[in-house]
């Protein structure tokens, strides 16, 4: 009895293994095969180039390799999201747990998550069709596919993530430094602010960080309401292209697989990974360095 | 739980029972169609109309770009393949390897349409000429405002919106603006989608774009289009059915084809199917926007399916200003 309770464990304990060795598998399969078509491709496009030409042609007769205009399209976008986003998720945050009643919070923080489960190619037509007509009403010069209303859209997307994180964050702060506040005469915003928000900015910039490493990836929204145009500029009302766009272009388009054309794919891809893992690397890093710090 | 005798199970049964024989119709055969997203909106109406006559054969028609359509016909994935232009140099010689024939038969004529916003209130017409400078390899970053084009034009930026590099549009358009297919700048919005680039230059004041005249059509009331002069003296022409079929509308009004595999050629639905399209492609071609060809074209063109006539009458020819009636009479000979 005893020994087929001890083989069931181990059993189970295999399988866990087994799991979770299935994700890391894939991480490394995916490093893997973007590197090797990477490789491939700066065995033909200098990595200089790659890095200071500032045009995007790889379709084109005339050809130019520099990933510049599609960095400053994804750049640009995630800007404006976390412009948008950061003010309001954080206020939200604030509200909720200085001064929201428990009622209203509970009631409110799963609505606000519904934000996060829309999905995305929804809120690319919402900028399309809805946020990109409404901003040209005040800005005639405004593109019909631009950076701000991807931008903004995006922003809203990625509230619930700063706001839920935050809030955590903001009610892991010992009750202690709020009362000590309170006892020195201060008010409830200076107590919000100037007490509670810094307490809590460890876990808060880890929110926003994997907001914007959120904000970095996305795709639809961008592909659908940016446009296509790698250009090279920090202009909000212009037509963008980011990373994630071209590679939705040119795998959904007739490009020969094995081709040069193709591997540029690769290339904008590993680049957008480095970011979003060195992004990640420094929430991580900023996690565990001020971790316990109350404690 | 499940009580077999009770009204309510029955009838979920009879809903499952028929659900599954329509998803599991048997059909007749298939046809499989591909290709431009410019010949879409044609064989789809013609293939439409067939169901109607003949639901127990199954057609399905795909986009996937001129160039796309043409990879899977060569690797006979397809039975027809749509083509805004003749099939290629390359796509011959690729042909003749792999070993598959073709017949081409020419289904309508298509004016490019050259488009500006509704709100754009400053372009009357534009020369060729003009048009070379704004979409020139050599313009990439340097012409980029109107006033570059005519300096009477206001200082605004010109924003450019096109063909992606695997459409026939793309390939047409170069060659007659720019003088060699696939050289343009690369520096505009490129898609293979045309409702992207309706989209795009319907809410831009300062866009301009080509496409399809029948994307045109269906969106007349968020476009302007955009009449053509061949030259500075010449008469500013806009594509309508008759200056795209008399050859007036010079030099972007061009003909559209389908490909048959041979081998589905010889089977009677695709017989069928073809006999049907050459049929109605006149009428539902004026529907979809197109201009429909003469109707020599089309009956020297049924003869020549009948008679598995192969190869393209484009081999050593442009269709830049064809004559498709002479081109096919020559080639019958």
């Amino acid at each position: 009895m005893a020994k087929s309770s001890i083989k069931s464990e181990k059993f189970i304990e295999l399988i866990m293994i087994l799991c979770s060795l299935i994700s890391v598998l894939t991480t490394i399969g995916i490093i893997l095969v973007l590197s090797i078509d990477t490789v491939k491709f700066f065995s033909e496009v200098s990595f200089f180039d790659f890095i200071t030409d500032p045009q995007w042609t790889p379709l084109f007769e005339d050809k130019h390799f520099g990933i510049l205009p599609l960095l400053a399209g994804t750049i640009l976008t995630t800007l404006i999201a976390t412009l948008l986003a950061v003010p309001i998720g954080v206020s939200i945050a604030v509200y909720l747990n200085e001064y929201a009643s428990k009622k209203f919070t509970a009631t409110v923080k799963p609505i606000l998550e519904i934000l996060a489960a829309v999905p995305t190619v929804v809120y690319g037509f919402f900028a399309l069709q809805f946020v990109t007509p409404l901003l040209q009403t005040f800005i005639p010069s405004l593109a019909g596919f631009n950076a701000l209303s991807p931008g903004l859209v995006m922003g809203i997307m990625i509230i619930p993530y700063i706001t839920s994180l935050s809030e955590d964050a903001l009610s892991a702060v010992p009750k202690s430094l709020r009362e000590a506040s309170y006892g020195l005469g201060a008010s409830k915003l200076q107590t919000a602010f100037k007490v509670m928000v810094p307490a809590a900015s460890s876990g808060i910039i880890v929110s926003i960080i994997l907001a914007i490493s959120r904000a970095l990836g996305e795709t639809m929204i961008v592909a659908i309401a940016a446009g296509q145009q790698p250009n090279l500029t920090l202009n909000p009302l212009e037509s963008v292209e980011t990373i994630t766009t071209y590679i939705v272009q040119v795998s959904m388009g007739d490009v020969p697989q094995a081709s040069l054309e193709y591997r540029t794919i690769f290339a904008a891809g590993i680049t957008l990974f480095a970011f979003t893992f060195l992004l990640n690397n420094i929430s991580f890093w900023i996690q565990k360095k001020y971790q316990n710090r109350y404690d | 739980m499940f009580n077999l005798k009770s009204p309510f199970s029955k009838l979920i049964l009879v809903v499952i029972a028929a659900l599954f024989s329509s998803c599991f119709k048997s059909y007749e055969g298939k046809i499989n169609i591909d290709g431009s997203s410019t010949v879409y909106p044609l064989t789809e109406a013609v293939s439409e109309e067939f169901r109607d006559i003949r639901p127990e054969i199954r057609v399905t028609v795909g986009v996937s770009g001129t160039g796309g359509g043409f990879k899977k016909f060569l690797r006979n994935e397809i039975d027809i393949s749509n083509a805004s232009r003749p099939i290629s140099k390359s796509e011959l010689e690729q042909s003749k390897k792999s070993g598959i024939d073709f017949i081409e038969i020419p289904v309508s004529y298509d004016g490019l349409a050259v488009v500006v916003s509704k709100n754009n209130d400053f372009v009357d017409y534009l020369t060729v000429e003009e048009l070379h400078k704004m979409w020139a390899p050599e313009s990439q970053h340097k012409i980029i405002k109107w006033n570059q084009i005519r300096p009477e034009w206001p200082d605004a930026p010109l924003n450019l919106y096109g063909a992606g590099t695997s459409s026939g549009t793309y390939d047409y358009f170069t060659e007659a603006i720019n003088g060699k297919a696939k050289a343009s700048r690369g520096d505009y919005t490129a898609s293979e989608d045309d409702n992207v680039l309706v989209q795009g230059v319907s809410t831009d004041i300062n866009g301009l774009g080509y496409f399809g005249l029948a994307y045109y059509s269906e969106n007349k009331d968020k476009l302007k289009l955009v009449p053509i002069k061949v030259d500075k003296n010449s008469e500013a022409i806009y594509p309508t059915d008759e200056t795209v079929q008399n050859g007036s509308y010079q030099p972007l009004s061009r003909p559209e084809f389908i490909y048959v595999n041979v081998q589905s050629a010889q089977s009677p639905l695709v017989q069928e199917y073809i006999k049907f399209y050459l049929e109605n492609a006149g009428t539902l071609a004026k529907e979809v926007g197109y201009v429909a060809l003469p109707a020599a074209v089309y009956i020297l063109s049924y003869e020549k399916f009948k008679n598995l006539k192969t190869g393209s009458i484009f081999e050593n020819e442009s269709t830049v200003g064809a004559n498709l009636l002479e081109l096919l009479k020559k080639h019958s000979e």
